[in-house]
């Protein structure tokens, strides 16, 4: 341990202070002897592994569960927190990573749902209306409150996650890996928003694993592995080699690919690819480019900038306005999903929770899902268990899907291991080309290096893929192309091998073409 | 999880009925006791009805109707549609299946399955239509399928009068179709000892076979599993090549053709006609079991059992002085309940399995101690 300024008896007492505690669930100690101090009007990261702890941590500390020892302290205050509203009410609360947002209301109805505003018994929606407008305003979050959440940016949402926090009277605030579906410049505008917040006193707690970000925001920084925190530092002190060190007790992997294998075999091409909703708006307009085998086409883009809705037409989830899609030999425009999944196409979805398993099912019958026509899975129209079962097997060994039986439910696995299975289950079927939509999002550092290496095999073989990142490292790291889209267009072209990730950004938001 | 036999899986798929109808004992106790009856009698008299032949025979006969009623609303249940038509979907089957088999003169196991046949065609389309409506203009099949046993009564009441397709009875002024002559009747089976003319519905195997087959479908073919997938995440359906919109329309169709077959029991097995006193809210009883036996082929069986029992016991309360409505608390109570205690089992499953996994893992790999 590095202890620094756990001094408690200076000017004011901590916002939160956490002393030793431990938390175990059934055999396993998910928290021991953690400590940890934030001080009002700071930042204060915590870093670690995906599984080191840092969920069970937060989870306790708003509430969600009770430690087996150790204490907590608001502000002072000693307190027992037996639920997430009890928190709320003591000022804590916290931006999950996955937003718990209802797309079909709109941003003011979601910041005061479940702490609407009465007045005689009817909903006071003039008064809401002006106390999110000074939330906003006074914290620079530029939220509007009339607009449809389904409407919004994930940056924006994001920030109305945070303004619902701050509405219930929050003090303290736990942002659970805020950056990760961010872009730089919604990074950048988030980091001015926090502090904007700490400047009014707020205290707040960041989980990250991206150590970069964490040293340009942070004012503390509290490293987390295997369940207890092993260091508190300064973001002077130390570098992110340091830090990545202190995380894993080794070496960042790298994404870089190493030499190109690009055939001139062209696997996909897509031309004038456009896609009009209902309402007459364009979320994709005249797209079109080619994939060759061989080939990793990366495409950057502030997320909602159609990227969704590309990859959900070329699966054939949405049917294009006009067009077409040529896979290999055969245009596949008007072909239904399943049958372009069965002439070649994998899927790995951006969110695999909704998209890629069936979280109430066991493992081998996730192996099936998207390829239940197909080898080992089925013959004719009946199912083969057995088949898939020891299919599954493989996947699991062969792409180390830790989980003690193929039988668990995929719900009991990490988001790390979850992926590992789906890109598993989805290189599995010898595919021609594989849509990768944010294929290393929220696993950790050991999963992500894997799928990584999984990817750059599998394109050594002839694979084509289209990889869709919010990662820019991970994007040009693994890119033989990468082309810019901005509000359904591809707007520009960049050379991985000398694009930086600064002039991508700028490319995605429409400023300078990039390279 | 796999279909290997599991204790501790059994045990908690157990636990769930098992509390629900001792709750629902606990609440009947506190009507019975706050009625100034004793419970404890109440419950062996109805006990002691399950040792007479002809109630056993009554029991059976009923199970076999719910249980065909609960697989055709659990068809739907297992891709989250609620047929609530099943009850005008089988009435307007039954009867237009009646009077098809009172019509015709064909040999003998022909003549049953043409009608067997009929009912699950006009169920089917009953349900199709509330399929159509969902998947062409989105209504939901919760209004709609409602709104059809309307029309399904009216149709039923309309067509069900002499000079149509009704004929008035001799020595009563109960009207029905024209009775199904022999051949095309369905006789029991008389597998309980010493229930004299009592005898349990042909028609039973056919409940059994239903059984069989939906178990087999859902879980055996690409179908049961496109079907599941819907059902429990219609995204990743989706994303996984499934035609949801066609998938609704096929579940829908299966849901009605299989409520089609709820009246035939009786139909083929007792009565031989429709008439005004054909039994009703079948649909409704089917919905409830669904629930209960958790839309599992098995439990679906044991729930039909036990709500038959309910019911043909409930006669018997009647001797102790007790209301027989004191049945309907029960059974409303251990739809309740059980409802809840499922949710609960199936949270506490998840989070079993979930502390499970890391305990297993943490056993394996020592060095990895710590699961967040």
């Amino acid at each position: 341990m590095i202890p620094i300024s756990t001094d408690t008896s200076a000017s004011a007492a901590p916002a939160v202070e956490l002393r030793d505690i431990t938390k175990t669930f059934p055999g396993v100690v998910a928290n021991k002897d953690i400590n940890l101090v934030v001080r009002r009007g700071t930042v204060h990261a915590v870093v670690g592994e995906n599984g080191a702890g840092k969920s069970t941590l937060m989870k306790t500390l708003y509430g969600m569960h009770r430690p087996d020892s150790g204490t907590i302290a608001l502000d002072g205050e000693q307190v027992v927190l037996t639920s997430p509203s009890d928190a709320i009410d003591r000022g804590v609360g916290m931006v999950h990573q996955h937003f718990q947002l209802a797309d079909n209301l709109t941003v003011l109805e979601n910041v005061v749902l479940g702490s609407e505003p009465r007045r005689g018994g009817r909903l006071d929606f003039a008064e809401a209306t002006r106390r999110i407008l000074e939330i906003s305003d006074r914290y620079g979050l530029d939220v509007r409150p009339d607009v449809l959440v389904e409407e919004l940016g994930v940056g924006e949402r994001q920030r109305v996650e945070i303004l619902k926090v701050l509405y219930r009277g929050a003090r303290t605030l736990i942002l659970d890996e805020p950056t990760a579906v961010l872009v730089p410049q919604e990074v950048d505008e988030l980091f001015s928003a926090l502090r904007e917040l700490k400047s009014e006193g707020l205290a707040i707690i960041f989980i990250s694993h991206k150590l970069d970000e964490v040293l340009a925001v942070a004012d503390e920084i509290t490293v987390i592995r295997r369940g207890t925190t092993v260091a508190t530092v300064l973001p002077s002190d130390v570098t992110s080699r340091k830090l990545a060190e202190l995380m894993v007790g080794s070496e960042l992997p790298t994404p870089e690919t190493r030499e190109s294998t690009v055939t001139d075999v062209a696997e996909l091409v897509v031309s004038g690819l456009t896609l009009v909703d209902r309402s007459g708006r364009e979320l994709l307009s005249d797209v079109s480019f080619t994939i060759h085998r061989g080939e990793v086409l990366g495409i950057a883009g502030v997320e909602g900038n159609g990227q969704a809705e590309l990859v959900e037409t070329l699966m054939g989830m949405r049917r294009a306005t006009s067009g077409t899609v040529v896979l290999g030999a055969d245009d596949v425009s008007t072909w239904s999903t399943r049958r372009r999944r069965e002439s070649g196409m994998a899927y790995i979805a951006e969110d695999r929770i909704r998209h890629g398993l069936l979280l109430e099912s066991p493992l081998w019958e996730n192996r099936m899902l998207g390829h239940q026509t197909q080898a080992p899975n089925s013959r004719g129209p009946l199912l083969d268990i057995k088949g898939a079962r020891k299919d599954t097997q493989r996947i699991v060994e062969q792409y180390d899907v830790r989980t003690p039986s193929i039988d668990v439910l995929a719900s009991a696995l990490s988001g790390g291991n979850q992926q590992k299975l789906i890109v598993g289950r989805e290189m599995s079927s010898e595919p021609t080309l594989l849509i990768a939509s944010h294929p290393t999002r929220g696993v950790d550092v050991g999963a992500q290096a894997a799928i990584w290496d999984l990817l750059r095999e599998a394109r050594a073989k002839g694979l084509a893929v289209l990889l869709i990142s919010a990662d820019l490292d991970e994007l040009i790291g693994l890119s033989d192309s990468i082309k810019v889209i901005l509000r359904g267009r591809l707007v520009a072209d960049a050379d991985p091998a000398t694009v930086t990730p600064e002039q991508l950004g700028s490319a995605m938001t429409g400023a300078e073409g990039a390279a | 999880m796999s279909g290997r036999f599991n204790l501790k899986r059994i045990g908690l798929a157990l636990a769930a009925p098992v509390l629900a109808i001792l709750f629902a004992m606990l609440v009947t106790s506190i009507v019975l006791l706050a009625a100034g009856n004793n419970p404890l009698q109440a419950y062996s008299t109805m006990l002691q009805q399950l040792t007479k032949p002809r109630i056993q025979v009554n029991i059976l006969n009923s199970a076999t109707t719910y249980y065909l009623s609960a697989i055709a609303v659990a068809i739907g249940f297992r891709m989250n549609l609620f047929n609530i038509g099943v009850d005008g979907q089988y009435r307007l089957a039954a009867m237009l299946a009646a009077a098809v088999g009172g019509a015709i003169a064909i040999p003998a196991p022909f003549h049953a399955l043409v009608v067997i046949l009929v009912a699950m065609l006009v169920g089917a389309f009953w349900a199709g239509i509330a399929g159509l409506l969902k998947t062409t203009r989105g209504v939901s099949e919760v209004i709609s399928t409602i709104m059809l046993n309307f029309i399904a009564t009216g149709i039923v009441a309309y067509l069900l009068t002499p000079g149509r397709l009704a004929e008035s009875t001799q020595g009563s002024n109960n009207i029905g179709t024209k009775p199904i002559p022999e051949s095309g009747q369905v006789p029991g089976l008389a597998i309980i000892p010493n229930a004299g003319r009592n005898e349990v519905y042909g028609l039973i195997v056919l409940a059994i076979i239903i059984g069989i087959a939906y178990w087999f479908l859902l879980n055996r073919t690409r179908f049961g599993f496109d079907l599941r997938a819907t059902g429990s995440s219609e995204p990743a359906a989706i994303a996984s090549g499934v035609d949801v919109k066609r998938m609704v329309l096929y579940a829908m169709l299966l849901s009605g053709a299989v409520a089609g077959l709820v009246g035939m029991p009786q139909l083929l097995g007792s009565s031989y006609t429709y008439s005004l006193d054909f039994p009703t809210g079948l649909g409704f009883t089917g919905i409830a079991i669904a629930l209960l036996g958790r839309n599992s082929p098995i439990g679906i069986a044991f729930g039909a059992l036990l709500w038959s029992f309910l019911d043909n016991s409930s006669n018997s309360l009647e001797f102790e002085g007790v209301p027989k409505q004191t049945v309907l608390i029960m059974q409303g109570v251990i739809v309740l309940s059980i409802v809840i205690a499922y949710e609960l089992v199936r949270r506490y499953r998840i989070r079993a399995v979930a502390r499970d996994v890391g305990r297993q893992l943490a056993a394996t790999a020592p060095e990895k101690e710590a699961v967040a």
